[in-house]
């Protein structure tokens, strides 16, 4: 295996955006026929090199060599003219087309007619040969997540790649597709194709790379070491600098009363099918419930139900022993809820205001903010600075627009609003999505405190490590249906995930 | 194949960084840039010197620096103005115009704030002419007091304004319907409506075409009325229209930043998600900004027909468009706006004798193009960079397998 040819490499690559080195002078190397994982925390530059390998990005310095010859991608054509593809975390396909017209979209031949069924019957002979089978007249559309992606990777067959690269492919997946995925992917290397691995999770990286390089901060800090013998923690500190606690240090939960109630709760999503059927459950003061499920099995429409974003078809919610009724208008009821929302700069901040100003976007109308009809600047300024201490933000000034502030210090911001007030009911949407490993950390830590001193949490997260590490009990929702329940502590991931996936599954 | 030399080529980036200083920049760069442009046309349009018709221009809107002088000590001496002529006059007839400028200016700005675009305000501030033309001719005796009366049609205007405004705001906020085609189209129905009052119908005298001149406690008293006590006032028709102008803009300013309704304002116009997140009604805001939107473009009109002192069938179209160009030129900012409605008042008194009659109207767009163009310059980076030495890459793709 170490010495079969290179299918690439990359020499000295830089790339830069405005303040960012994204690639600092980084080496990467990929032999035939391997597995190779590029790994590394988000922002530290895996996608961005591998979108100059792709032809996406033209790196400032560095030079790519493909075989013997030393090449320079003007475009994505190029790169697959020379055997590379790349398969984006979001799929880059026309979702009314069917599978065949997309196999074909961006092609400069056939030239003028389009010999559909020709490509029909190619795209099953290529699905026969990789056992990637898709229904070629099927339209995107219609298809799962996983079937979507094997169409990527068909498309990228069908032109002619030999070398692979996969961005985060497995963060749309059920454990049981990420499986019959990396069956694929060896299959593939049998063949003599070669994959890049994009990920930042160390199970899926140890379970199917053959080489790792890992990346940190543009950096190269491993280069291409075997997969085979390293340990989880030897490329965590790898990706982060430093050792990172992977249990979470906390108590064991106190339960007390029910402070939310929810029963046979029943709604729509924002196309008028139903999103939630039936929902029943329950969370105690004290404790924080997780909510397992791949995306878009109704969790966006169970956080807005319960923080009064949408309205209920049917069913009950209740708040203690208050009766909150279909639409949980919680100004109205004159409760506070903490609510981190899915996504943090397009609802959970207003971009163009300053931290200040965001800090106060749930209480500028009670005092002490709101004095007769105006806004009291000097207690607006006074709550951003205590709270800008408090969190840890880092800011410059508290009159900074918080479209300036990073991912990891917008979360806090939003986090120092939502939860200075000790609110009795805290519902978090993926409050750790696309931060670094130091604000995750603090964030967690952040769950916890407020979960001891007596908040009831409901956490909704597809990541299942941090489920199971954070939460009390887990609910699985599958196609807007609790399908199952049970304690965190020692719960099985292979069980979670065969419910995430529904009953379909066969495994 | 490497090329010989260097080549360098441009490259287009976000800015990360957007100091507060860049809008004031593309502001003053718009208005130079403009000038150039307008210079060339000006060139062609048959002018041989540009420069010597904006010496002009300004010389008409603004008056010039030793007639600033002669007027000051006229003013300290307590004499009359040198050679006959009014010291002020240029001046005090730009005030008269920044005025309903300012006020529709103000208009565009709070619809704006919150990406609501109100290009009706040349029909709100119509309807509010009318109606305070019908409250100072028809509805209170001549003799009124003239505090009273000009509070009463300002009053009216304002509501009249409010009224018109309102209704696309609700179109807006309970139908979804897009605000600017039916702020467009209303212009049109307010203007039809003035007409058929004082052209063809029942407010017009005899075959004038118009209201008749308003009985004095409807008309805003000017400076040259005071000049009597000051001799330097003689002749020029400054009247408290403009003061009502900056009062507006500073309560505007005041709103929007200090007040929670303005708090609620910024946030939608930011990010509506945001604000329905935090609780904020945005059908309900949707209704109230147009609703002052159209009330300040209705004062506007009030303010005109207390200067003009009669409606007629020529008042004047168009002020709820240059209102658009002040808004976006004061980058949203009420303050900013007195500054800009100044200017573009000097601008339209300037070129009124200049021929053709286009000019105005032609600096006017090209600032407005200009500023939006140049924004786009300070929202992004354009960078001159060495290209590397490419390789050439034979696009053949491979046989399809």
């Amino acid at each position: 295996m170490t010495e079969s040819p290179y299918a690439f490499e990359m020499r000295g690559i830089v790339k830069r955006f405005p303040g960012v080195l994204a690639n600092d002078r980084v080496d990467f190397t990929c032999r035939v026929g391997e597995v190779h994982a590029l790994l590394g925390e988000n922002g530290a530059g895996k996608s961005t090199l591998m979108n100059v390998l792709a032809g996406l990005y033209r790196p400032e310095a560095g030079e790519i060599f493909v075989g013997d010859q030393r090449v320079s991608f003007r475009s994505p054509q190029d790169a697959i003219a020379h055997g590379i593809g790349m398969i984006h975390q979001h799929f880059m396909l026309v979702t009314s087309h069917s599978v065949a017209e997309n196999m074909v979209l961006g092609l400069d031949r056939p030239r003028f007619f389009l010999d559909l069924p020709r490509v029909e019957e190619q795209v099953t002979a290529l699905g026969a040969q990789y056992s990637l089978s898709v229904n070629p007249r099927a339209r995107i559309w219609e298809l799962s997540v996983g079937e979507q992606q094997r169409v990527e990777v068909l498309k990228m067959l069908f032109r002619g790649a030999k070398v692979l690269i996969m961005d985060e492919p497995t963060a749309v997946l059920t454990p049981q597709e990420v499986e019959a995925l990396f069956h694929t992917l060896r299959d593939m290397t049998k063949r003599g194709h070669t994959i890049v691995f994009i990920s930042h999770k160390l199970d899926e990286v140890l379970a199917i790379a053959d080489r790792v390089t890992v990346l940190r901060r543009g950096k190269v800090t491993a280069a291409g070491v075997p997969a085979k013998g390293a340990t989880k923690a030897q490329l965590a500190k790898l990706m982060v600098g430093r050792d990172i606690l992977f249990l979470l240090e906390k108590k064991k939960a106190q339960p007390g009363e029910a402070v939310l109630t929810v029963e046979r709760l029943c709604a729509d999503n924002d196309r008028g099918l139903p999103a939630l059927r039936e929902v029943s459950l329950q969370v105690r003061a004290g404790e924080i419930l997780g909510i397992a499920g791949v995306a878009g099995n109704g969790q966006r429409e169970l956080a807005e139900v319960l923080t009064g974003l949408h309205r209920a078809t049917r069913g009950s919610m209740m708040l203690g022993n208050v009766t909150l009724g279909s639409h949980a208008n919680w100004l109205e009821i004159g409760q506070q809820l903490a609510h981190i929302p899915e996504d943090r700069a397009a609802v959970g901040s207003v971009p163009g205001l300053s931290v200040a100003e965001n800090l106060i976007l749930k209480r500028f109308n009670r005092p002490p903010f709101a004095v007769g009809w105006s806004i009291n600047a000097a207690a607006v300024r006074q709550n951003a600075l205590r709270l800008v201490e408090d969190y840890k933000i880092a800011t410059p000034t508290v009159e900074m627009p918080v479209r300036m502030l990073s991912g990891g210090n917008l979360q806090k911001v939003i986090l120092a609003r939502e939860t200075s007030e000790h609110p009795k009911l805290m519902v978090a949407v993926h409050p750790t999505r696309g931060l670094d490993v130091g604000a995750i950390e603090a964030i967690h830590r952040l769950l916890i405190e407020h979960r001891d001193r007596g908040a009831a949490i409901l956490l909704i997260s597809e990541e299942l490590d941090e489920l199971i590490s954070l939460a009390d009990r887990i609910a699985v929702i599958y196609e807007g249906r609790i399908v199952g329940e049970m304690p965190a502590e020692g719960a099985d991931i292979h069980a979670i995930g065969l419910m995430m996936a529904g009953t379909k599954v066969e495994a | 194949m490497n090329l010989p030399g260097t080549a360098y080529r441009l490259r287009i980036e976000t800015r990360s960084d957007n100091p507060g200083w860049m809008g004031l920049v593309s502001s003053v760069l718009g208005v130079v840039l403009a000038l150039i442009v307008g210079g060339f046309v000006l060139r062609a349009a048959g002018a041989n010197d540009p420069i010597v018709t904006y010496r002009e221009i300004f010389k008409e809107g603004f008056g010039t620096p030793a007639d600033w002088q002669a007027g000051v000590s006229a003013l300290l001496t307590s004499s009359d103005c040198p050679k006959g002529q009014l010291c002020f006059g240029p001046l005090s007839d730009t005030l008269v115009k920044a005025s309903p400028i300012l006020l529709t200016g103000l208009a565009c700005i709070v619809a704006f704030r919150m990406k609501l675009w109100n290009i009706g305000a040349d029909g709100q501030m119509f309807l509010g002419a009318w109606a305070a033309t019908g409250v100072a001719v028809f509805l209170l005796p001549k003799t009124t007091d003239r505090a009273v009366m000009l509070g009463a049609m300002a009053l009216a205007g304002i509501l009249a304004g409010l009224a018109y405004g309102a209704i696309p705001g609700f179109l807006k906020a309970r139908l979804n319907i897009n605000e600017i085609i039916t702020t467009l189209m209303l212009n049109y129905v307010a203007y039809k409506w003035v007409e058929f009052f004082v052209v063809v119908g029942p407010w017009s005298i005899g075959d004038f075409e118009s209201t008749g001149r308003f009985p004095t406690p409807a008309t805003w008293p000017r400076l040259t009325e005071y000049a009597r006590q000051i001799p330097i006032t003689a002749g020029l028709t400054a009247h408290p229209g403009i003061l009502l102008g900056i009062g507006a803009a500073v309560l505007l300013a005041w709103i929007l930043y200090r007040s929670r309704w303005g708090y609620e304002i910024r946030v939608i116009g930011n990010n509506p998600n945001a604000a329905r997140y935090a609780g904020i009604s945005l059908g309900r805001n949707i209704l109230l900004v147009m609703a002052l939107s159209g009330a300040l473009a209705g004062l506007a009109g009030m303010n005109e027909v207390a200067a003009l002192r009669e409606l007629n069938g020529r008042l004047q179209r168009g002020y709820g468009f240059t209102g658009v160009i002040v808004a976006w030129l004061a980058k949203l900012n009420p303050l900013a706006a007195i500054f800009v409605a100044f200017l573009f008042g000097g601008l339209l008194v300037g070129t009124k004798l200049i021929q053709p009659q286009g000019i105005a109207s032609m600096l006017q767009g090209v600032i407005l193009f200009v500023v939006v163009g140049t924004e786009l310059l300070f929202r992004y980076r354009v960078r001159l960079e060495k290209a590397e030495p490419v390789v050439a890459v034979a696009a053949e793709t491979g046989d399809v397998p």
